[in-house]
């Protein structure tokens, strides 16, 4: 047959070959071009909603990598004389080196070159003997003198922009007058000085020769009109020791003294009322055959860091015990090499420090999350001198050969270990060790209290009263709706569990918050009594039921008590609110909440526990409800029917077939609503405090990871700790929900095969 | 008893009790909010009374009861009321007395014993203002200036026609102040970016900046020209006042240009009556919010809510079909599948504050920071797309929907039995074709019902949007009359989250309750209306298959 025959019987009309070649590579075109659409959308929108887990770590990562440092540059240490203390500019452009013959002198970090040599002027025949640097950052100093005397400076700089070019001009100031200070009247010279200048208030601490140690305080007397009086100088002996004073460390808010001897003695001295120092106590913190090589105070200035002798270092600071009084107190140690500690330098800011050895080597520590994050050689030699930028990213270090280093810190998250996470943390100021989350500063210097398990524990706090009001409910309800009720109610009970279920939680938690607690409140006894009244009364009607007229009986199916009990159980709920003041006013004395912190010691927030199981319940029922309702409901139906042809009962048949059958499902359900109340956010947020408290009342509230992320991430400074610190806490959300849902998931899909199989 | 027991008939009850206890709950919640939302706007009876708590000197409330309870003398003690000693139990009602400039509050707990009196006077008049909340007094005389025009009998029907002129020029002054002067605003905005465009690049084309400047003036006469034009209106609001007698006596003076509203419960018909609720019901639906969210409407939540859900679904949509396709269709099934599947149905169940976290890291710092430095550095440092807005607000519930809607239509696409596409192929149909003209159409219903809930999810979703845009009061809504019209990057209201505002964070929380109540029902009625539709279109789609299998 001709080809034009064929396409005669066909309903196609005829088309040349070239035509319908053409007609069908263009839908092959078509066909191919879908494929790899639909290929790469398909892959895409699923890579993207992966990217979620790969974002969050990516995120959180960097809170655990270590810290890495560099030099980044060698000069030569830039003027004369001996080192006495190096600083640096906030820009880490500008290095100050203040030196034993009375210079400061300013320079340029990028190569040494001397930007300005401001001198003191020296009383003559006098030299300088000791050295004091005060805070961080307030580039207060003071040189205490051969004589007794000292002479106390600050140094600053002013910063103009002249096309575009920074120019410094430095200032060497004198803020307590050009007159030095009479420190001691005996004129022997001071061997150790400290010195904090804060607006008004400056103070002096200073060690003789004859290891006497010295107090002086300033105050300014009132003058005529206005014109600023004059500054008279008093000073007081603190203390004449028998050992050598090897340190005296004043803290910034000029209420502590520390001396701290040869024979490794460290003695607090309270100069609240700097009129009378009271010596609070005095205490070895070495052992013997040790010695104290180094103390500095930690930022903020209440903790010590001790450099021992054999390379360790030692945090302590003043705790108080049973009995109101301050003793310092070890915290925590560090111990990396065995060189003597020679060289503590605090960050300005955050709890971290740099400690050097007498090998050279090099560390850096964090107290509060006790981390280690870098030990390395620095030099072949001690080092003379460090200097830590204000925002702890970069280091001076002056070397015994006259050579400064100048090295790049990358340091930006030292707060976080493993141990500062979860574990209890001795935080400052506090008298022990605590888990605590409080994580915005009110200050410079404020400890960031970063642990996770107060958070975790009112996440599963909340979790566990939420299954504790869903899984009767849903479960019991789910039992009665696959196997007891009746098919027209069960077409209208699961679309209402579902609308229970697509209620909005900013809803319920709105609902809980500003009705349920309060309402809750007034009528806690009324409550408690319907948790009972409710259970048993059903139970008496169920037995009274029994009793009536079988005509009469028959006429309402078992498939309908759930409706026939929605009147009893409003009735019964509204009997037992009805006499929930009068119930009050018998047990309570009228007034339960105070009779719970009377009696039993417990403290009622309305915003408690039970609000949220109830509320939380609410929206984790439907969740439960509907997986375990189709994992009981599709249970083959001649399993059942074989049981219950063998005699047993309904009930019987339930609980040894229906439910051993369906169990991995209920397992699964229970899981997933578990998930889901463990990351459940607004309902928390509205209806609790929100403090982080750790206690298991059902009358106290939480704060929960979720909720906490909802209240802290718009205030979380990008890229900081505590933004990552977040992230981290979406993250352990994500993986825990995942971990749930997925072993759900799993166990779901096992039984859905076995269900086949039967 | 025992046999009974053993029967296992009294714990089938139980669990039956279950089931009605689930039901109690969700009636019951949703019966409320109808009843609370829905009542608030009804206007209530005011009544004046007699009021002397023990050892206080009497005085006259006059204000809308709105609550009553009875509480135990005890707690009524500890609060500091003089309770007689034989009483046990206090009635106490709440009192809606308003005149919050006056007494400092807007509510008031009073208590039975101390009533004396209660009158439902004829002549009481309830303002609604646009601050400081209800004026609750009885109306004495209407003046312009401070000369008297009406007072007595005639004061309220002057009162009527002066209030209905002050609100016709605070329209006027409404329309200039958003309109025109918002419009001046933003143009003179745009200009200012335009230079600093001009200057980030260099280009010193003295025409250019020479047109901007002539423009700009341009826009600054016009700007003078309204500002006069304002001051008249202003000027005019300001004529009328009405004097008021209120409960202790006073005689206050409120200008018209503060009052919204004016009426006399106690003598409005019931015709009348319905229709100020329903007026109140439209004012609710189609007003922006006054007085810190506390009163007005919540169109400006409406609209963002609208809008956001309307973007996230025309994103999730198309994505979440294709994705499912590539599931079912045209991946190889094995391993990988499974693990896809299963990943993909538990990201539905990972909560949705990390969705938001991931929003805020992803879309706003990382890609919107970047857009920021790509196209609008003329901005910076102040970000366009670098912070919370519309667009990432939708992206993220995107991301939070994709799993629900792959998963729906996953499920409707399994449901076409095999032999429908088997027989398509055989008929020489190439699998697109066989996808695009028999399997999508029929798996189109479980595409809607993937699609209504995923909406209904994500209008109910709040969590992750305060981290990504939501505000509780945008200036300005992502729609309006200057070009572009849609404004991507702005940031919006949401009826979740004016409800977490306006209840949590709003100042006075008593007065703003009603209104919490009437948003949570808007929501929740959309919320549950659309469920339904999904229900039922799903509840459909099963009998169609089953008819099919069959």
């Amino acid at each position: 047959m001709s080809p034009a025959s064929e396409t005669r019987n066909s309903i196609i009309p005829p088309v040349s070959d070239r035509v319908r070649h053409r007609r069908r590579s263009w839908r092959m075109f078509k066909d191919n071009f879908a494929r790899y659409f639909v290929a790469i959308g398909g892959v895409g929108a699923i890579v993207a909603i992966l990217l979620i887990f790969f974002y969050l770590v990516y995120v959180v990562i960097p809170l655990f990598g270590g810290a890495s440092m560099e030099v980044a540059r060698r000069f030569a240490v830039p003027g004369g004389s001996e080192t006495l203390h190096l600083s640096m500019d906030e820009q880490t452009e500008i290095g100050l080196r203040y030196t034993r013959d009375g210079h400061v002198l300013f320079f340029h970090t990028v190569d040494g070159s001397l930007i300005s040599d401001q001198a003191i002027k020296l009383p003559a025949n006098t030299s300088v003997t000791s050295f004091a640097a005060g805070a961080p950052g307030s580039e207060f100093a003071a040189f205490g003198l051969s004589n007794g005397w000292a002479i106390a400076v600050k140094s600053s700089y002013i910063a103009t922009f002249v096309d575009g070019k920074r120019t410094i001009t430095p200032r060497l100031e004198q803020p307590l007058g050009e007159a030095p200070i009479v420190v001691d009247l005996n004129g022997q010279a001071l061997v150790q000085l400290a010195a904090q200048h804060e607006g008004e208030h400056t103070t002096l601490a200073a060690a003789t020769q004859d290891n006497r140690v010295l107090l002086t305080s300033f105050e300014r007397t009132q003058a005529m009109l206005g014109e600023d009086g004059e500054l008279t100088a008093t000073t007081r002996e603190v203390q004449r020791s028998t050992e050598p004073v090897t340190r005296v460390l004043l803290n910034p808010e000029q209420r502590r003294l520390y001396i701290a001897d040869r024979s490794g003695q460290i003695t607090y001295v309270d100069i609240r009322d700097q009129s009378k120092p009271r010596v609070v106590h005095s205490l070895h913190v070495v052992e013997s055959g040790l010695q104290i090589t180094s103390l500095e105070f930690l930022s903020g200035g209440i903790s010590l860091l001790v450099g021992l002798s054999d390379g360790t270092i030692t945090q302590w600071f003043p705790v108080r015990d049973a009995h109101g009084n301050e003793l310092l107190t070890s915290i925590r140690t560090f111990k990396e090499r065995n060189a003597p500690i020679n060289l503590i330098a605090a960050e300005y800011s955050r709890k971290g420090f740099i400690a050097t050895d007498a090998a050279g080597y090099l560390g850096l520590y964090h107290s509060t999350a006790h981390r280690t994050l870098l030990v390395e050689p620095a030099a072949t030699s001690a080092l003379k001198h460090i200097a830590i930028a204000p925002r702890a990213n970069a280091l001076l270090a002056e070397d015994s050969n006259k050579q400064i280093a100048f090295w790049k810190i990358n340091n930006e998250y030292p707060e976080v270990s493993w141990s500062s996470l979860w574990d209890k943390v001795w935080y400052e100021s506090y008298d022990e060790p605590k888990w605590l989350w409080q994580s915005s500063a009110s200050t410079n210097t404020f400890e960031p209290k970063f642990s996770f398990t107060p958070l975790a524990f009112g996440t599963f706090k909340a979790a566990f009263y939420a299954i504790l009001v869903a899984v009767p409910l849903s479960l019991l309800g789910a039992i009665y709706t696959a196997q007891f009720m009746s098919p027209r109610m069960r077409e209208m009970v699961k679309p209402t569990v579902e609308i229970m279920g697509a209620v909005p939680t900013v809803v319920l938690g709105f609902l809980a918050g500003l009705w349920l607690a309060p309402f809750i409140e007034k009528y806690l006894p009324g409550v408690f009594t319907a948790l009972l009244l409710v259970p048993g009364g059903v139970l008496l009607f169920a037995y009274a039921w029994r009793a009536l007229p079988l005509g009469l009986r028959t006429r309402v199916h078992d498939g309908w008590y759930a409706a026939v009990l929605i009147p009893l159980i409003i009735a019964l709920t509204w009997a037992a609110l009805a006499f929930s003041p009068t119930m009050e006013l018998w047990w309570f004395g009228g007034d339960m909440r105070l009779w719970l912190a009377d009696e039993l010691g417990i403290a009622f927030d309305q915003r408690n526990s039970l609000i949220i199981g109830i509320a939380m319940g609410f929206a984790v029922t439907p969740t439960i409800f509907t997986i375990a309702e189709d994992a009981l409901f599709s249970v083959p139906r001649q399993l059942i029917n074989g049981s219950l042809a063998l005699g047993a009962t309904a009930w019987q048949t339930l609980w040894r077939v229906v439910l051993l059958t369906a169990s991995p499902g209920i397992f699964s359900g229970v899981m997933i609503g578990l998930g889901r109340a463990i990351g459940e956010t607004m309902i928390v947020l509205m209806a609790t405090g929100n403090t982080p408290v750790m206690d298991f009342s059902v009358f106290s509230g939480m704060r929960t990871l979720s909720a906490n992320i909802a209240v802290e991430m718009p205030e979380a400074e990008l890229a900081s700790t505590h933004y990552r610190l977040l992230f981290l806490a979406a993250l352990v959300l994500f993986l825990v929900t995942f971990l749930f849902n997925t072993a759900a998931e799993t166990v779901r899909q096992r039984l859905r095969r076995k269900y086949s199989s039967l | 008893m025992r046999a009974w027991f053993r029967s296992g008939s009294p714990w089938i009850w139980l669990t039956a009790s279950a089931v009605s206890v689930s039901l109690i709950m969700v009636l019951g919640l949703l019966s409320m909010i109808t009843y609370q939302g829905m009542g608030y706007f009804w206007p209530h009876e005011v009544q004046e009374l007699q009021y002397q708590e023990p050892g206080r000197p009497a005085v006259r409330l006059i204000g809308e009861i709105s609550d009553h309870e009875q509480v135990t003398a005890t707690r009524m003690r500890e609060s500091g009321l003089d309770v007689p000693a034989a009483v046990l139990r206090v009635d106490r009602f709440l009192v809606k007395t308003g005149n919050r400039e006056l007494g400092g509050a807007d509510f008031r707990w009073i208590v039975d014993l101390g009533m004396r009196g209660q009158t439902i006077p004829n002549d009481v008049m309830v303002l609604e203002r646009r601050e400081w909340g209800n004026f609750y007094g009885y109306l004495r005389a209407v003046k312009e200036g401070s000369s008297v025009v009406a007072q007595g009998e005639a004061a309220w029907p002057a009162l009527r026609e002066r209030l209905q002129r002050a609100l016709d020029i605070f329209d006027r002054i409404h329309t200039i102040e958003k309109g025109d002067i918002g419009a001046v605003n933003y143009t003179l905005e745009k200009l200012r970016l335009a230079e600093r465009r001009l200057e980030l690049d260099g280009n010193t084309d003295a025409a250019l900046h020479g047109r901007i400047a002539e423009q700009r003036n341009e826009q600054q006469a016009h700007y003078g020209l309204l500002q006069q034009q304002l001051a008249d209106l202003y000027l005019d609001l300001g004529r009328d006042s009405l004097s008021a007698e209120v409960a202790d006596g006073r005689v206050i003076d409120v200008k018209l240009a503060k009052v919204v509203r004016a009426y006399q419960p106690n003598t409005m018909p019931v015709i009348e009556k319905t229709s100020h609720y329903l007026q109140k019901i439209w004012e609710f639906i189609s007003d922006e919010p006054r007085e810190a969210n506390t009163e007005g409407g919540v169109f400006p939540a409406i609209f963002g809510t609208v809008m956001m859900v309307l973007i996230m679904s025309i994103l999730v949509t198309p994505f979440g079909v294709i994705a499912a396709v590539y599931l079912r269709e045209y991946a190889k099934q094995g391993v990988f599948t499974r693990i896809i599947r299963i990943a993909v149905n538990n990201l539905a169940g990972v909560p949705a504050i990390v969705y938001g976290v991931f929003g805020l890291g992803f879309f706003v710092y990382f890609l919107g920071s970047g857009i920021d430095q790509l196209f609008f550095p003329e901005a910076l440092p102040h970000p366009t797309f670098g912070t919370g807005g519309v667009l990432w607000s939708s992206l993220t519930l995107a991301i939070l929907t994709l799993p629900v809607m792959i998963v729906a239509t996953e499920e409707g696409l399994a449901r076409i039995p095999r032999s429908i596409r088997e027989g398509s192929l055989a008929l020489g149909a190439t699998k697109l074709e066989t996808l695009w003209r028999t399997v999508l159409p029929m798996a189109s219903p479980a595409i809607m019902t993937g699609v209504i809930l995923a909406v209904a999810r994500a209008a109910g979703e709040v969590a992750p949007l305060m981290l990504v845009g939501v505000v509780k009061l945008a200036p300005s809504m992502p729609v309006d009359l200057n070009a572009p019209f849609v404004h991507l990057d702005r940031k919006f209201m949401h009826l979740g989250f004016h409800i977490y505002d306006v209840g949590f964070q709003s100042p006075n929380v008593e007065a703003a309750r009603p209104l919490v109540f009437a948003t949570a029902l808007l929501l929740v009625l959309v919320i549950v209306l659309l469920n339904l539709t999904a229900i039922k279109i799903r509840n459909h789609l099963r009998e169609r298959y089953r008819a099919l299998d069959g």
